[in-house]
């Protein structure tokens, strides 16, 4: 199963080595790992996507809540959660038709076009991974330049707040 | 009181009630030894090897349940304190490792004797710390004191970057009496809803079995423990980390559990209803099989790690806290509510106990004309009287003495069981003997191991560390032998110790007693000499069976119903 775990941590030097080091060491899947500070500039707040059994998600969570640095967690996954990944995907726009598609695809998926050269559009997209996924899946792969993806960050819904 | 870096270190741990540093200096950390000089609050012991100084903090910590402290230089000092560190991690040990770094900045440069020291220790400890400024030297000392000693120990390594201990760069200091971490708080106390599911199963047993580890030695729990256990009429056992939690010599002991444990002591693992574990970790050393483990019992399991519980084997009542706290609100619990332990049920279940113990599975043969390791540690408790601190190393006399030493009190035992560190004994029993100078702390070792860390006799020496070592020499790394005899078809594939040195003369080179012993009806008046020489370390060089083997055992991946037994005729 795929789980979503939102972990506050201190904003020490090291603790995104230990949390990294942590899966390694004990053979946890990471799918994706996103880390930035939040409005409390003493806190990171980072989300992993894993998959694992039950048993191994729980020894992930203790595990997790272990490292000193971990001030709190959650597996979002767990309740009614929103889920969002960026992408910035740049694209070959080199003739008519191409740029044609390519706004037109953009559209359906509720995405902009940051930079347009002669020969190129880049596209900003945000949803859930398989959104990007079926974005990505729209499109001539031939005229895929580059993309990126941030990894997942997710939210719970409601009332519920991960905060100290 | 405006104080260098260096000398805050010091005063820091004096103020912290350190009494001891094991270490070793180098570069990095000569402003702390000069600062080290400057006093004589804070007594350091110079070892010969930096793994050596981990191992005394580590048996220094073991024998009292103070955290030990280690100094070692930056580079080789440090990587040479790893598998010390590691062995402590494994075992939960509370310790306090400074190692220096180079200065600031040249940190990341590739420096002279720069490694990631952080980085290098990062999954062998509870936790470390690089100081990045000298204002945050102390609170980060305080925050590794206060890590490496609550909830489940372990041990904390500090990295202090030369720079921060230059005596010409001082700041005030006032001792910081207590931190607040937000980010660690261990729970103490249990859920009074879990801690009274576990009191109703227990009401409802039969067939209880108490299956207690470390931890209760670590928590200091030893009293609780023996409460708890008369007041179920509980057969207990002990694993290897926990054994003298509960007396020995009680008759509600049945002995180790595990690979090498006691045929009563696996079978009524097997056969109970109602398993209690109390600071254990489910090792796989004492799990055999999961799938074939107490296939018959609902469990309870009491651990302040709540990682611990269920990731071996999952169970049915988890209760997270100290167990101090928790046995004594059970035992309360217990002791006024209804029903009381069901003496029909017990008295039938102590009966099936006793044809096991009766079974006799730690029989050796009594007559040999060869030294039996076994014997030698039944003399030890003999001569002795079971009173001496055992330290020991990794391998057959590690499980000859945790099987034959009655062990009647906790911290008495000190052994690397997580890691199984051989070389761990001779440095233990020096910190061991640092903490208790009027004890008499013996180290039970093999020929293979002691050559770990053998340099160690020269500190023994400067410290006049009266230790007895009962070297138990089979000429083979027995433990290893044992497995190719056993699985791998007597091909001993270089388990065999050649050119061993002259223990005797190695030992008297290094202003040791050494002796020689190579007679069953040599072993107890050599015991007697060698305790009777109260301020000399003694080197007794045991020669003895060479093919004895530790029985019982339960081999990798089988359940505790299925363990080989010796044969005698
Ligand atoms: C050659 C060799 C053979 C071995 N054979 C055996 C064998 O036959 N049998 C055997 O038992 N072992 C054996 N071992 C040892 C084995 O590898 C493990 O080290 C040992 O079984 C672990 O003991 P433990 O479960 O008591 O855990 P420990 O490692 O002592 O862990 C203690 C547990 O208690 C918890 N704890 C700590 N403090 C507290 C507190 N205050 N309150 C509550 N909980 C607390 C911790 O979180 C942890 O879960 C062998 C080792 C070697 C090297
Ligand atoms: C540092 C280290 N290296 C290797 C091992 C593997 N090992 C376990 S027991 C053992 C043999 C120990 O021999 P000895 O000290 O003579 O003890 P004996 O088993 O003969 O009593 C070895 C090599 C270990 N535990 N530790
Ligand atoms: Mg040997």
């Amino acid at each position: 199963m795929r789980h979503i775990i939102s972990i506050l941590m201190e904003n020490e030097a090291g603790a995104l080595s230990r949390v990294a080091g942590l899966f390694s060491a004990r053979g946890y899947n990471i799918e994706s790992l996103t880390v930035a500070p939040t409005e409390d500039a003493s806190l990171s707040r980072m989300t992993i996507v894993t998959t694992g059994t039950e048993a191994i998600i729980e020894q992930i969570t203790k595990q997790l809540n272990k490292l000193i640095d971990v001030v709190k967690l959650a597996d979002i996954s767990e309740g009614g959660h929103i889920e969002r990944e960026l992408m910035l995907i740049k694209l070959r726009a080199s003739s008519n038709t191409l740029r044609e598609e390519i706004k037109r695809m953009a559209d359906i998926f509720n995405g902009r076009i940051l930079d347009v050269t002669e020969g190129t559009y880049t596209v900003e997209l945000t949803g859930s991974g398989e959104k990007l996924d079926a974005f990505i899946g729209s499109l001539d792969h031939s005229t895929i330049l580059e993309t990126v993806r941030s990894g997942a960050t997710g939210i719970s819904r409601g009332e519920r707040a991960l905060q100290i | 009181m405006k104080l260098s870096g260096a000398e805050i270190i010091v005063q820091f741990l004096k103020d912290e009630g350190v009494e001891h540093v094991f270490g070793y200096p180098g570069g990095a950390v000569l402003h702390i030894y000069d600062a080290i000089f400057q006093q004589d609050a804070v007594r350091h012991i110079l070892v010969r090897h930096e793994q050596g100084a981990v191992h005394a903090a580590d048996g220094y910590a073991r024998a009292t349940g103070k955290p030990g402290v280690a100094l070692v230089t930056s580079g080789p000092g440090a990587t040479n304190a790893v598998t010390g560190i590691a062995t402590a991690y494994m075992d939960s040990i509370p310790m306090v490792v400074l190692t220096g770094q180079v200065i600031s900045p040249y940190i990341g440069s590739d420096a002279f004797q720069e490694v990631d020291a952080v980085g290098i220790t990062r999954p062998c400890v509870k936790h470390n710390f690089l100081v990045k400024s000298l204002k945050d030297l102390q609170s980060t000392l305080k925050k590794a004191f206060y890590i490496a000693t609550t909830g489940r120990p372990g041990p904390v390594v500090v990295d202090i970057p030369k720079d921060l201990t230059d005596p010409n760069i001082k700041i005030p200091y006032k001792y910081l009496e207590t931190i607040e971490m937000r980010s660690y708080q261990p729970t103490v106390k249990g859920h009074p809803g879990q801690i009274s599911k576990a009191v109703d199963l227990i009401r409802t047993a039969k067939r209880p079995m108490i299956y207690s580890g470390g931890g209760v030695v670590l928590g200091d729990a030893s009293e609780q423990l023996i409460e708890f256990t008369r007041h179920l009429g509980s057969p207990v056992t002990n694993t290897l980390m926990g054994l003298g939690a509960y007396p020995a010599t009680d008759p509600l002991f049945v002995g180790m559990l595990g690979m090498h444990g006691t045929y009563e002591a696996n079978m009524a693992m097997h056969e109970c209803d109602v398993l209690i574990a109390i600071g254990a970790r489910f090792d796989d050393r004492v799990t055999g099989d999961v799938k074939k483990f107490c296939p018959g019992a609902k469990i309870i399991h009491l651990d302040i790690d709540p990682s611990s519980i269920s990731k071996n084997v999952k169970v049915d009542i988890p209760i997270v806290g100290d167990i101090k706290h928790v046995l004594t609100d059970m035992i309360q619990q217990l002791k006024t509510g209804e029903p009381q332990p069901d003496e029909k049920a017990l008295q039938k279940w102590w009966k099936q106990i006793e044809q096991w113990r009766g079974k006799n599975c730690l029989r050796y043969d009594r007559n040999s004309a060869l030294i039996k390791p076994q014997f030698v540690i039944e003399k030890l408790w003999e001569v002795t009287g079971g009173d001496t601190f055992v330290t020991s190393d990794v391998g057959q006399h590690q499980m000859f003495a945790a099987q034959f030493f009655k062990f009647d009190k906790p911290r008495r035992w000190i052994n690397s069981g997580g890691l199984g560190t051989m070389g761990f004994g001779l440095p233990a029993a020096m910190g061991v003997q640092i903490a208790h100078p009027s004890e008499t702390v013996s180290c039970v070792t093999g020929e293979a191991s002691i050559q770990m860390c053998i340099q160690e006799l020269s500190t023994a020496l400067q410290y006049m560390l009266p230790l007895k070592i009962i070297n138990l020499n089979n000429r083979y790394m027995g433990m290893v032998r044992q497995w190719q005899e056993f699985f791998y078809d007597k091909r001993y594939s270089h388990s065999y110790m050649e050119t061993l040195p002259d223990f005797v003369k190695l030992a008297e080179s290094y202003g040791h007693v050494g002796m020689r012993i190579e007679k069953p009806e040599d072993v107890d008046g050599a015991l007697r000499e060698a305790m009777a020489l109260k301020d000399r370390l003694v080197f007794m060089d045991f020669i003895t069976d060479q093919t004895e083997n530790v029985y019982p055992m339960i081999a990798a991946g089988k359940g505790h119903n299925e363990m080989h037994e010796r044969e005698l005729a």
